[in-house]
């Protein structure tokens, strides 16, 4: 499911585009997100959030929070990368 | 354009459900929820049972939008409950439920609709306050602090949501004949009319030309106002 979510994570972010994003290179499970070196601003890891748990949503027929308790109070925040956003989402997913 | 979609919570009564009628005759597609079932009906009018303070009950809601529309265009948030009573003598759960109902109710309602609405870069909310706010209304205390909150919100939001083309305004009504006001005795709401600039009680009308003007398209560089009624 990990990789599946992963793919979804890049289509979503291909989809939004350059303007919501203000992303320059396609994004792949190892893109940092965000921080030093991250690909996003922060409001573009809003955007990018928020289209994942509609796209999630729409795929997977069941609502998942990514921006819940949990994620935000994490030691190693799921957002760091394309790879640990799906890892969280797949958890979501699998525990609701 | 296709018929305006519109979120208006608290619709099964007073002023909620004015508003959904009103705005389900102009044209809008309107969802409205509230405690329980509303027992009035409209065409183009659809109603959630829920409590507009439970984020799971929230959520679905607007899945459901998102499935059935696609976008959302504006939003009313006009659940709310009050309680007239002095401070010294008003238990805490009271506090609490204004406190659900009218700040985190609100909140949940501009997140999940700033999430719909920021996909077409364009959306209006409207939340509510009231007078009872400048006014500093004694025996008001818990629904004049979750209203204060609620104006604090709209500032915040207004900024935060202004990138999305959403924009978030206040109106601070006057009292209006609804139930929210009937339990309160007579001379406290002549008082309360006295304070005001044109002393007279509110009415629907009132409302809704104030938000009228804040969902037309035309106001989109209107924005984290608080408008009162009645000259406060």
């Amino acid at each position: 499911m990990q990789q599946e979510i992963i793919e979804l994570i890049v289509e979503t972010a291909r989809e939004l585009g350059e303007d919501e994003l203000s992303l320059t290179e396609e994004l792949n499970a190892d893109t940092r997100l965000f921080g030093k070196e991250g690909a996003l601003d922060s409001m573009g890891l809003v955007t990018l959030i928020i289209a994942v748990e509609q796209a999630i949503e729409d795929r997977f027929e069941s609502p998942v929070a990514l921006a819940d308790e949990k994620a935000l109070s994490q030691t190693r925040s799921p957002y760091r990368s394309v790879a640990t956003l799906a890892e969280y989402a797949a958890s979501q997913i699998q525990g609701s | 354009m296709s018929e305006p979609v519109t979120v208006i919570t608290g619709t099964r009564k007073g002023i909620g459900r004015h508003l959904a009628e009103y705005y389900c005759d102009r044209g809008h597609i309107v969802f409205g929820c509230s405690r329980g079932e509303p027992g009035w009906e409209r065409d183009n009018y659809n109603h959630f049972v829920a409590d507009v303070s439970d984020e799971g009950q929230v959520k679905s809601i607007f899945s459901t939008i998102r499935r059935e529309h696609g976008r959302l265009d504006n939003l009313l948030n006009n659940a709310g409950i009050a309680s007239m009573n002095h401070s010294l003598l008003t238990p805490v759960n009271t506090v609490r439920k204004i406190m659900d109902t009218n700040v985190i109710g609100s909140f949940l309602f501009c997140r999940e609709a700033a999430k719909l609405m920021k996909k077409n870069k364009y959306g209006r909310i409207v939340n509510f306050s009231t007078v009872a706010v400048p006014l500093k209304l004694e025996g008001e205390a818990a629904y004049v602090a979750s209203k204060s909150a609620v104006e604090g919100l709209t500032n915040v939001l207004s900024r935060e949501f202004a990138g999305f083309g959403i924009t978030v305004n206040t109106i601070g009504p006057v009292p209006i004949d609804t139930d929210l006001i009937r339990a309160v005795p007579k001379d406290k709401i002549e008082s309360l009319v006295e304070r005001q600039s044109i002393k007279r009680l509110g009415q629907m009308d009132d409302v809704v030309n104030v938000i009228d003007f804040f969902l037309r398209a035309e106001s989109e560089f209107v924005t984290g106002q608080s408008l009162y009624l009645g000259g406060v």
